[in-house]
């Protein structure tokens, strides 16, 4: 079985082994175990050769995100096995929760890394399914709406997706001929110049309302603060870190293929105006949000919207730019929902208000969160300020009218996040009323929260060179 | 093959008859009879696949006509009934939308359907563009029955019916690779969400499965 395969299948065979495990403590820790397995082979797949292997493909895009998306993978089990028996899931829901994790995980790794349209469409209706029944996992009313909005707005957007996805093939078929070759993204992007630029356009149009909704892109992201304040807090993490790139990354190959015809509208100019207004409805909808998971659900949408943003202005750096800043949100933001999860959990409840003055009573959690809170925010020097200075650079060398709103978009955002910031670290600290978690939990948490810390200071300011090279490769491939 | 050829105008009939049953989703107001329209609905997805799979001579087709006959013309629609009964839903819906004007939405969303396609496929064949305004009607239909009903099952049977639109595009593009494989999960995706709404009502005892006593859940409680 060739290498990308045996990353997805890996995950699913340790799904059905966690359904068929009873006991929690026993679960998390395979859960544990399955992760780290995983990271151990994605990290093998920057010495395998770029290029399509039937179905699915590796080169310089994917690469990159599944290995992040395996490492996150790999913090959020650990932290998931401090904080599960907190979560108070009965022997059923236990199992399917830690079933689901892996179920997402691998369908996630599939999304990025196949080359056929239509496998790519199915592994994300997997993760979809599977991150649904995980914001389910508590079974609350308000955990079952949320649910229940992912559901329905996701599958509806699927479903949108799945219709571009056959016109598209549409819109090759005279070209690429029957069979395989109709959906593969590689023969789609060497014919796209000779195909119908008219189906083209309506197949992108369905495509990007369809992966945008999973993206969160505004006006497509109502479901995504609810899912993320729902389910278990691990979720959280595994959905800011690995979802929303998987899907703008879809969107991307679609967008690759359809600008690759010149006969088409403008795609980039879609992307980028979706993604403005990502960020300035997400800069104003910060200041009005009290509940903390809530707050930083609504930042994704911002920070995707500003990757977004990044891939519609085009050009290499752009490109680069966005590239970067997705990873580097993904690091921070999952860090920034372990440190919230500890931070509930010491204070049994997840409202801005009652996160207060951590810094004075727990100084490991309240720096670690402090200082994500401030790299997510865009501060020095880690890798978000890099691609966010790296991006106002090329809108001011491309479209410098754009350059005001987006401004105003990344100030208002940061400003806010400060203020949080301020809110939740510093100041008199509120009291514990929460049950404290034990030692092994804290560490569960603190430990991938400063490990991504660092990782992400390392993006920031010393990033290696292949893993450079590897990023302009990437941005060129996507034109 | 064009309008007058026995291939092309079952073809059409069978995406003609789907297009009708997404008409009468959307005005009938009894639950028990909209589950009967989505089961004719089915059945007819499953005619068509089976035609299409005998005109393209393209045997996987019939797998697809199969699954579809089987789960959506029988099983879906009887576990919906059962859900009907067990949650006591027997009675007239509201809708938000009154019958003549999500009629008459609806005829303009199969004009915006004719508008889109017409254009962009000048060159394809006929065949080819007739299908995708069928299936791309029956897409909006079902998208804007989910608009206008508040209730939880009818919001499946509006998704369900969309899916069916994507499947009857799916069968009319030839030679359309993993069409078994992308139909067979888009079903999972329907039987998902009927398996979840039976679970939770089990479960949670939800005395109605109307979305507007989910809203009282939603955002920021203040």
């Amino acid at each position: 079985m060739p290498l990308p395969w045996i990353i997805v299948f890996l995950p699913w065979a340790g799904a059905l082994a966690l359904a068929a495990i009873p006991g929690l403590a026993l679960a998390a820790r395979l859960n544990v175990l399955v992760a780290a397995l995983s990271f151990l082979l994605c990290l093998l797949l920057f010495g395998y050769p770029h290029g399509v292997q039937g179905w699915t493909r590796v080169d310089a895009l994917n690469v990159p995100f599944v290995t992040l998306a395996a490492f996150i993978g790999l913090t959020s089990a650990l932290f998931s096995a401090g904080f599960v028996a907190a979560e108070g899931f009965d022997r059923l829901r236990g199992r399917a929760y830690h079933a689901a994790f892996q179920l997402f995980l691998g369908a996630q790794a599939l999304a990025l890394l196949s080359d056929n349209l239509g496998v790519m469409w199915v592994a994300i209706e997997i993760a979809t399914l599977a991150s649904v029944l995980m914001v389910a996992a508590h079974g609350t009313p308000a955990a079952i709406q949320a649910a229940w909005k992912f559901f329905i707005l996701c599958g509806v957007g699927i479903a949108l997706a799945l219709f571009g996805t056959i016109v598209l093939y549409l819109a090759a078929q005279p070209v690429a001929g029957h069979g395989d070759t109709g959906l593969s993204w590689g023969a789609l992007r060497a014919v796209a110049h000779q195909c119908d630029p008219g189906l083209l356009n309506l197949a992108f149009v369905f495509l990007l309302v369809g992966y945008g909704t999973k993206a969160g892109l505004v006006p497509l992201h109502s479901w995504l603060p609810d899912a993320e304040a729902e389910g278990p807090i691990a979720i959280s993490a595994v959905l800011s870190g690995l979802l929303l790139n998987a899907a703008l990354i879809a969107v991307l190959r679609a967008e690759v293929i359809v600008v690759a015809n010149p006969g088409t509208v403008a795609a980039d100019a879609f992307l980028l105006t979706l993604g403005l207004a990502s960020v300035l409805l997400a800069s104003v909808s910060l200041w009005r949000r009290r509940d903390a998971r809530r707050f930083f659900a609504w930042s994704s949408i911002g920070h995707v919207g500003l990757a977004a943003f990044a891939f519609g202005l085009g050009g290499t750096a752009a490109n680069a730019a966005g590239l970067l800043h997705l990873a580097g949100h993904s690091v921070v933001k999952s860090a920034i929902f372990f440190g919230v999860g500890h931070a509930v959990r010491l204070k049994g409840g997840q409202g801005i208000a009652e996160i207060g003055g951590l810094v004075a009573s727990h100084p490991a959690l309240g720096w670690g969160l402090a200082i994500a809170v401030a790299a997510i925010a865009g501060l020095p020097p880690f890798s978000l300020f890099a691609s966010e200075f790296l991006l106002v650079t090329e809108t001011t060398a491309q479209a410098w009218w754009l350059l005001p709103p987006l401004l105003i978009g990344l100030f208002t955002a940061a400003a806010a996040k400060i203020v949080t910031l301020q809110a939740m670290c510093m100041g008199a600290p509120r009291p514990d009323a929460g049950v404290p978690p034990g030692r092994a939990a804290s560490l569960c948490a603190l430990g991938p929260l400063w490990v991504h810390l660092l990782l992400a200071l390392a993006i920031g300011v010393a990033m290696p060179a292949p893993l450079a090279a590897m990023l302009q490769d990437a941005a060129r491939l996507l034109g | 093959m064009s309008f007058g050829q026995l291939p092309y105008d079952v073809a059409h009939l069978l995406g003609g008859a789907m297009l009708l049953t997404s008409f009468v989703l959307l005005y009938q107001r009894r639950v028990p009879a909209m589950v009967n329209a989505l089961a004719a609905q089915g059945a007819l997805l499953a005619a068509a696949a089976a035609w299409q799979g005998m005109v393209q001579a393209a045997p996987q087709l019939y797998v697809t006509a199969l699954v579809a006959c089987l789960a959506k013309a029988v099983a879906i629609p009887l576990a919906l009934r059962l859900l009907i009964r067990r949650l006591d839903l027997h009675r007239t819906v509201e809708t938000a939308l009154g019958i003549g004007p999500s009629l008459i939405a609806g005829v303009a969303l199969v004009a915006l359907a004719i508008l889109t396609v017409l254009p962009v496929t000048a060159g394809a064949r006929a065949i080819v563009r007739e299908d995708l305004i069928l299936a791309l009607s029956v897409l909006l239909l079902g998208m804007l029955m989910m608009i206008t009903r508040r209730n939880a099952i009818l919001q499946v049977i509006g998704l369900m019916s969309m899916e069916n639109g994507l499947i009857l595009a799916a069968i009319g593009a030839a030679g359309m690779p993993l069409v078994v494989e992308l139909s067979t999960a888009a079903l999972v995706l329907v039987a998902f969400v009927v398996a979840g709404v039976f679970v939770f009502q089990i479960r949670e005892r939800f005395d109605s499965v109307d979305i507007g006593f989910l809203e009282l859940h939603r955002g920021e409680r203040r």
